[in-house]
């Protein structure tokens, strides 16, 4: 990786990371209100996200654009599945719930200085190598 | 100006500061995908000697980690700057309904002190919770192939069905969660 682009990666994530904060997709609280249907303030903030999303990748699609070292943009297919996405889904969902952030607030969260979400960080690492060891004996 | 940066900003601006930020990533031929990080570091640890699954060129994904490292600069630089620290609240109805399974503590903060402070993670229960939420939320996303970022931000975006249905799954974890669970344990 050439320096510059560390930089740019490092700018980009910056970004995203303030946006997630002040988009309020950080809240603990916010996510309980979601799943409670209280408030459409994190529906209109991903929804926004999608809609804009996919009008950009439209635009990259239509138009051909190529990457910035001159290479086709390809967005990979995923695998074409159901028990994967459904039951790996629901087990992400009860953590996200429980714990009130997915996996980037998890980052965010420890530049807030919440140590609480080191050891979220910590566990989530092991329940990627546990995935690891045992994937060939679930259903995907 | 720097009254409305502090404020709360609204999630029309917020939500496709995000989408843009997909957008910009695929021009340097990168997808956004935070929970790819979790794997990338277990390979980085040498679990790829215990485990194919982590057996892979794992230097040619830092540039996830760096922008991971990004969120983190990019947390620390909103609450201490932006007013990050300071949200706009939420509902009275949720409020009421924390406040009456005992979480009172400001919710124009991030997170309930009552769950998260040195004397919850010391707890029997508050570990639990955040050990269980954490293994959940690394096994669940590897599992579904992608997190939040990953499914409902990127894929979405391409209108790919399995992103669809992954962020159902979400849903209904979530929904489990918060009205089974959550006013169970709290």
């Amino acid at each position: 990786m050439k320096p510059k682009r560390v930089i740019i990666y490092l700018i980009l994530g910056i970004f995203f990371g303030i946006a997630l904060s002040k988009g309020e997709a950080i809240s603990w609280f916010r996510i309980q209100e979601m799943f409670r249907f209280e408030s459409f303030h994190m529906y209109g903030f991903i929804g926004s996200a999608v809609v804009v999303g996919a009008i950009l990748v439209q635009v990259i699609k239509r138009f051909n654009i190529k990457d910035f070292d001159g290479n086709e943009i390809i967005i990979a297919d995923k695998q074409k599945s159901i028990w994967r996405y459904l039951l790996g889904g629901i087990m992400f969902g009860l953590g996200w719930a429980l714990v009130g952030g997915c996996t980037a607030p998890l980052f965010i969260l420890m530049g807030y200085g919440e140590y609480s979400m080191v050891i979220v960080f910590a566990f989530a690492l092991v329940g990627t190598f546990v995935y690891g060891l045992t994937k060939e004996r679930l259903p995907h | 100006m720097m009254e409305n940066i502090i404020a709360p900003w609204p999630w029309y601006v917020t939500g496709p500061i995000v989408g843009a930020t997909m957008a910009i990533l695929l021009l340097f031929g990168k997808s956004l995908g935070l929970s790819s990080n979790f794997r990338i570091i277990c390979s980085a640890c040498g679990a790829g000697k215990k485990n194919s699954f982590f057996n892979f060129d794992w230097k040619r994904e830092s540039w996830n980690l760096v922008f991971a490292i990004g969120c983190i600069i990019g947390g620390f630089i909103s609450y201490k700057y932006l007013g990050g620290d300071h949200l706009a609240g939420i509902s009275d109805a949720t409020a009421n309904h924390l406040q009456s399974l005992g979480i009172t503590s400001d919710n124009h903060y991030v997170l309930p002190s009552e769950l998260f402070n040195a004397s919850a993670i010391f707890s029997v229960k508050g570990l639990l919770m955040l050990t269980i939420g954490g293994f959940l939320i690394g096994f669940g996303s590897r599992y579904a192939g992608g997190c939040t970022s990953g499914h409902a931000i990127s894929g979405l975006s391409n209108l790919q069905l399995p992103s669809l249905i992954a962020v159902i799954g979400y849903f209904i974890g979530g929904l489990i969660m918060t009205w089974l669970i959550i006013p169970f344990i709290l």
